[in-house]
């Protein structure tokens, strides 16, 4: 059987789902960047499936695809700096010990 | 003439105003006295050119306007103008000006000397002589305005010369504010003028005005409100703004408290030239009293008549010599502000114009004069009170002769000035209202009275008591006595000049004729004031307290200027304070500044409340994010399809 846009649509709703939870939950500022890109990856099954299934001739998907992916890479880049430098005063990588940021 | 040399007659003190106020400090601080004056000189030799080429020239004087520069236009017909207008009484006028201002520019010399602020002395007294001038030779209603405003500001900064004397700072507040007041009638007099007669310029103003027949003269005689018609109020209003600058009664308050400042500036400004700003306002728009609104020139006649008498009888009280002089220049206003008053146009009847200029160039020599005398006698013995003076006769011989000239000048005693001016003034009282006439012959022996006992209380009396810390005992070098000679030499002789022939109301020469009869009376009078203060003052004796005693109540109001200033701080502190001044307080404290707070109030509280929402956390932030974007969803998806 061919899989139809439904069973990815399901499949990236249920990914975003996953990574939100992930999100929400996780106290690890690690795990919760990795649940980001849980986030990003669904948008990305998204835009090629929709590309794919809808409109085939056409490439506009695929790009927005390849652009989230590279925007994905810088920002773990920042969010890992971010994080190391959050260790080193810190000693901690608990999202609980980053609260007073917003001071 | 080249119309430049017009320009100069006020432009030079103008320049010295600008020279020394920004650069005297620091370039020529010792200079500044002596560039001032260079430059008053050269503006008084300009005046008297003008002038006399002007009055040399024909028998009927023109009203000319040399110079003109149409500044700010309202309307096809009205125009604020920056102009010069030439007839007798402004050619008169500069030459009082320019004149006393040099006396008081040569006077300063010596008697500022060493001054901490000297160069701002003299850019302050350039800076009135322009505006002066400015104000005397104005072609335009609002010129007149701007100007008059000038010399408010200019009398203001020289009252507070001293302005780390509480007692100066609070005379200048004062002049400034109750002449403000004043102008504010002014003012709106320009507005209804200009509304009711649709120009500003004084040629055109009197002449529409004044034809009979003409459209503006029966519509602003038409349009009446509670009473009177629109051009009564307008000159009523006027004649209160030259009441406040004049000193009239019962704006005068502000006059003797203005001899905080340096006596120079007295003799300048609050004796001889500002001060009649209010006469001269009144005989320039005289046409238009006379002939539109005499029931104004009556007003005119009362008020001045009223105030001649009133400051006469101040004066014979007080013991400071410069409210002396002050209240007697107030009641010397006095005269000829009902001069003008019992005057009427044409002919004759108007000898009143006529005597009323007279009067304030005969005043204005003698005044300062006085004043000056006064200064002289202060510098030497460092005091303004009578009480600390006496038997200063043979210390400055000087200051004594010209002061007994100003003397016999003012009470009116033949042949010195005061007599012949005063002396038309009188008849023109007669001819005109009999009541003022006798007020007038009253106050003019109150005025010999109180000028002999300022001169018997100075330079008679007890001997004088030098005291320890006057060092320096001379009279002040001849660069402040030589001033007083020259002016007494105007004081003894200027009632000579036929001024009817230069200065009346319809252009036609006016014949002052001398009836000895009717002098009579009023030097006798004179004369009678003048042994009354001999006999109480001439010797140190006990008979003025008794006297005193006897007038007891009346004394004592008196000298206590008929309460007039405590009747002001009732009015102001007690009523217009509690009554206006307190309700608008409370509303701006509560109402305006409450809807203020009540902003900045709600605005504190809801950010109180609110605050906790900014946790810190990301995950509170991430969900309140989720839940916002799932809001919005079911809002865009099932809501607002």
């Amino acid at each position: 059987m061919q899989p139809g846009l439904y069973h990815i649509l399901f499949i990236s709703t249920a990914l975003f789902f996953i990574g939100v939870y992930g999100f929400l939950t996780r106290k690890n500022l690690v795990t919760m960047l990795m649940s980001i890109e849980l986030v990003l990856n669904s948008v990305n099954l998204n835009f090629i499936a929709f590309n794919k299934y809808l409109w085939p001739h056409k490439m506009d998907g695929l790009f927005f695809t390849l652009f989230i992916i590279a925007i994905a890479a810088a920002e773990a880049a920042v969010a890992i700096a971010i994080i190391i430098n959050l260790y080193r005063s810190h000693n901690s990588i608990n999202v609980e010990n980053a609260e007073e940021l917003k001071y | 003439m080249p119309a430049i040399i017009y320009i100069l007659i006020p432009f030079l003190p103008l320049a010295g105003f600008v020279l020394l106020g920004l650069f005297g400090k620091k370039y020529f601080k010792s200079a500044s006295g002596w560039i001032g004056t260079l430059l008053m000189l050269v503006s008084f030799i300009l005046a008297v050119y003008v002038a006399y080429d002007y009055f040399s020239a024909t028998s009927i004087f023109p009203r000319n306007v040399p110079v003109k520069y149409t500044w700010l236009v309202f309307s096809e017909n009205i125009s604020i103008d920056m102009g010069i207008l030439q007839d007798p009484i402004s050619m008169m006028m500069i030459v009082v000006v320019t004149f006393i201002s040099l006396m008081v520019h040569i006077y300063s010399l010596g008697y500022m000397k060493g001054e901490e602020r000297y160069p701002t002395y003299y850019s302050f007294l350039s800076l009135f002589t322009f505006s002066m001038l400015g104000l005397v030779l104005a072609s335009n209603l609002f010129q007149t305005y701007i100007f008059w405003e000038l010399v408010g500001v200019s009398s203001f900064l020289l009252i507070g010369y001293y302005y780390d004397k509480p007692s100066a700072v609070a005379a200048a507040k004062k002049a400034f504010i109750v002449t403000r007041f004043a102008d504010l009638g002014f003012l709106i007099g320009i507005l209804v003028i200009a509304n009711t007669s649709d120009t500003l310029d004084y040629n055109t103003l009197i002449a529409t005005l004044t034809s009979t027949g003409s459209e503006q003269a029966s519509s602003a005689a038409a349009s009446t409100f509670l009473g009177a018609s629109a051009l009564t109020w307008g000159t009523a209003l006027i004649f209160i703004g030259g009441a406040g600058k004049s000193a009239m009664f019962p704006l005068h308050i502000w006059l003797p408290d203005a001899m905080e400042g340096p006596t120079p500036v007295s003799a300048l400004i609050h004796a001889a030239t500002m001060v009649v700003a209010g006469v001269y306002l009144v005989a320039r728009l005289f046409p238009i009293f006379s002939i539109n609104t005499p029931a104004v020139l009556d007003i005119v006649g009362w008020v001045g008549a009223i105030s001649a008498v009133f400051a006469a009888i101040i004066a014979c009280t007080q013991t400071d010599i410069k409210r002396i002089l002050a209240y007697s220049t107030m009641s010397q206003i006095g005269y000829m502000m009902f001069a003008l008053g019992v005057a009427g146009y044409g002919g004759e009847s108007g000898l009143g114009y006529t005597a009323s200029m007279f009067h304030l160039f005969t005043h204005a020599m003698f005044k300062a004069l006085l004043f000056l005398g006064a200064g002289v006698v202060i510098h030497y013995v460092h005091s303004n009170d009578m009480k600390d003076m006496g038997g200063l006769r043979k210390k400055m011989p000087v200051t004594h002769i010209t002061f007994l000239i100003a003397c016999l000048a003012i009470a009116g005693i033949p042949p010195f000035a005061g007599f012949f001016s005063k002396e038309e003034i009188l008849l023109a009282a007669y001819n005109g209202n009999t009541i003022i006439y006798w007020i007038a012959l009253i106050t003019s022996g109150l005025t010999a009275f109180y000028m002999f006992r300022l001169y018997f209380s100075i330079f008679w009396n007890k001997p004088y008591q030098a005291d320890h810390h006057s060092g320096h005992k001379s009279e002040g070098g001849w660069i402040m006595l030589f001033p007083l000679l020259v002016l007494a030499l105007g004081a003894a002789g200027s009632g000579f000049i036929p001024f009817g022939k230069y200065i009346n109301t319809d252009g036609i020469p006016l014949e002052s004729h001398f009836h000895l009869q009717f002098s009579i009376l009023p030097v006798a009078l004179g004369l009678a004031g003048i042994f009354m203060a001999m006999w109480l003052y001439k010797k140190q004796n006990n008979r003025p307290e008794k006297l005193a005693a006897s007038l007891n109540g009346f004394y004592k109001a008196a000298y206590h200027k008929f309460y007039i200033d405590e009747i002001y701080l009732f009015v102001t502190k007690k009523i217009i304070f509690n009554l206006i001044g307190r309700p608008a307080a409370w509303f701006d404290k509560n109402v305006v500044d409450g809807l203020v707070n009540l902003a900045g109030n709600t605005t504190t509280a809801v950010s109180e409340s609110i605050k906790k929402l900014q946790s810190g956390r990301i995950q509170q932030y991430a969900i309140y994010f989720l839940f916002g974007a799932i809001g919005l969803a079911i809002l865009f998806i099932y809501i607002w399809k």
